[in-house]
């Protein structure tokens, strides 16, 4: 791999790293599988682009489609816990509508921020390399992001989130309001996910309306790689495992795009993906099968 | 080494030098957003003209990258193609090319089947338009496309038309559309049609309200073009085309080009780079075809005959 892809491949995988977080937030803590991502991911990348083209501060322009990929989570949550929706069914009929709202947001299915200034622009006059600037200033976001998320989990408030995914009754007969958590949960989970969006189409140069398809699969992969790799110990672990999990699920991507020599074709993309995915996963397993056959061996 | 070996070796590497002075060595990095029967066939146009250009063998090292149909995919694609350092980056359809220019501000991209390359901001002029872009537009040329309706309907009032409301190239097609039919003093219906699947109900909605039905270069509306062709024979609605491959699977008649020679007219794009144009002083052109190919069986299934001035201009008759 080149030095030029592998920084491609790190300023991906950080981006992706935040959508790894918010999916962390709703599939593990919450227990909510939240298909929302696939429309928040695309809601936040087309309302900041919207608004950078038509003239509003790049910074701005994420923090509001930050929040309104946010607000898309408290649909998905009020349309779950108000009218008592299933909550998969729930994120599906959001991620549905967003698909709507999104095109109306841009006007047009496209919008491009190839000549429009982005969140990078003040940073581009130091004399970094654009190469590196990217990768450094996503990295910072993310790991940025993860450290507040880790510490928001440490928090009464956080525990108290934590309490209502593991058991739900139990958290209520403590008196935590179980509903006001999932509601902020989602939102933030959305958030993250919205600003992960923001993101990518300023580094990559565009907002598209196919751009979240498959968003929730990326997160998940990422979250599982991590978690294969790290375990579940301490939440600024399992933070940072989510970075790197997204990180090597992009290393896979781009080992899979370089597969030529083995026979592969641009076609086989997916299936290379999924395999190297499913190593990673039963890798650890495996190796710790190993370990105990050997223990065994040795002890009789 | 003996002498006659370092003669050798010498007369060998004065042919080498020779015949790369005819082409030398060149590496064409070719990427689509997804795997398509007409984007893959760009693909290959491309390639055919650089083996008739004398790249071709050890002289071309051709690569190509599928981005499955995933945004995210089709950006690390970019950077991986910038770090391979290629002589030309050919991209094809919108989001690929976006990715690209985004990546490098420096190696040539060549893109192809985008509509609109103005409103991709691809280029910020069609002529001469500097920098690292420059490319093929497919935007039809719908005017000549109506044209060839209003032979088979002289009276045509309405034409329906299914697009998917998602693709950035088929809303720039139906903007123009709506322009052109206001000049011809016809009536545009739109009918949305988000996955292929619902292509067919947006065919259906059309049943009634127009004398035609056309199928734009739509990546949604072609892969499901059987199903519009179905309901045009059950409704006697005769069922038009802006590719001429789409004529192969059901539609009554289309003049166009075959994505094949558009991509043989980006080829000659690429061509031009690797002679020593700049890509920034070679204007975007507008895909050139005049292929018209007929379908007179479907005619007559959809209760329409084709003209006889139309058949005799016909460069393909499918039977």
């Amino acid at each position: 791999m080149s030095l030029y892809a592998f920084l491609g491949t790190l300023e991906i995988g950080f981006i992706y790293g935040l959508v790894a977080m918010g999916v962390y937030l709703t599939f593990r803590i919450l227990d909510f599988p939240d298909l929302t991502v696939d429309g928040s991911f695309t809601l936040g990348a087309a309302a900041t682009a919207a608004l950078i083209v038509s003239g509003v501060n790049p910074y701005l322009s994420t923090l509001v489609g930050t929040l309104a990929a946010a607000s898309a989570g408290l649909v998905t949550a009020w349309l779950n816990l108000r009218f008592n929706i299933l909550h998969l069914l729930a994120s599906i009929l959001t991620m549905t509508a967003l698909y709507t709202i999104n095109l109306r947001v841009m006007g047009k299915p496209n919008v491009s921020l190839i000549m429009e200034p982005t969140v990078l622009t003040p940073f581009e006059g130091l004399g970094i390399p654009a190469m590196y600037l990217k990768v450094i200033f996503v990295a910072v976001c993310a790991i940025i992001g993860g450290l507040l998320l880790a510490w928001f989990l440490y928090t009464q408030y956080g525990l108290a989130m934590r309490a209502v995914g593991s058991n739900k009754r139990m958290a209520q007969a403590n008196g935590i309001v179980v509903k006001e958590k999932v509601y902020v949960g989602l939102a933030l989970s959305n958030g993250l996910v919205g600003l992960a969006g923001a993101l990518f189409a300023q580094t990559s140069g565009f907002a598209d309306s196919t751009m979240g398809i498959g968003t929730i699969v990326v997160g998940l992969a990422a979250v599982i790689i991590g978690e294969s790799l790290f375990g579940t110990k301490s939440m600024l672990v399992i933070v940072l495992s989510c970075i790197i999990g997204s990180i090597l699920y992009r290393i896979a991507v781009s080992m899979a795009l370089n597969a030529d020599f083995l026979g592969f074709q641009a076609s086989d993309l997916n299936l290379l993906t999924a395999v190297l995915v499913t190593l990673s996963l039963i890798f650890p397993k495996l190796r710790s099968e190993y370990k105990a056959k050997k223990a065994k061996r040795k002890r009789v | 080494m003996k002498l006659s070996s370092i003669f050798k070796s010498a007369l060998m590497s004065t042919l080498l030098v020779s015949s790369a002075l005819q082409a030398k060595s060149v590496y064409i990095a070719t990427t689509a957003i997804v795997e398509h029967p007409a984007l893959d066939a760009v693909r290959d146009g491309v390639k055919q003209v650089l083996n008739d250009n004398g790249y071709s063998g050890d002289k071309l090292k051709f690569t190509y990258e599928s981005a499955q149909g995933k945004p995210d995919i089709a950006s690390q694609i970019a950077r991986k193609l910038v770090g391979d350092k290629p002589d030309i980056i050919v991209a094809i359809a919108t989001p690929s090319a976006q990715s690209a220019a985004t990546a490098t501000k420096t190696i040539p991209i060549v893109f192809s089947a985008v509509t609109d390359p103005l409103a991709a901001k691809l280029v910020p002029k069609l002529e001469q338009p500097g920098g690292n872009v420059t490319g093929l537009s497919d935007m039809a040329n719908l005017k000549e496309h109506f044209t060839l309706i209003k032979k088979f309907i002289p009276n045509l009032k309405t034409i329906g038309i299914p697009y998917n409301p998602g693709e950035a190239n088929a809303v720039s097609m139906l903007d123009s559309a709506k322009e052109v039919a206001k000049e011809m003093g016809i009536k545009i219906v739109e009918a949305a049609a988000p996955k292929s699947s619902d292509v067919m109900i947006a065919a259906k909605q059309l049943v009634g309200k127009v004398d035609a039905i056309y199928c734009p270069i739509d990546n949604t509306i072609i892969s499901a073009v059987e199903s519009v062709v179905k309901v045009g024979i059950d409704a006697q609605v005769p069922v038009f085309a802006g590719d001429t491959g789409t004529v192969e699977r059901g539609a009554i008649a289309a003049v166009g080009y075959n994505y094949f020679d558009l991509g043989r007219q980006t080829g000659d794009i690429v061509v031009r780079i690797l002679k020593g144009e700049k890509p920034g002083s070679i204007d975007v052109k507008m895909a050139k075809g005049t292929d018209l190919y007929v379908n007179p069986k479907m005619a007559k299934r959809m209760g329409i005959e084709i003209p006889k001035a139309v058949l005799e201009k016909a460069t393909k008759i499918i039977k």
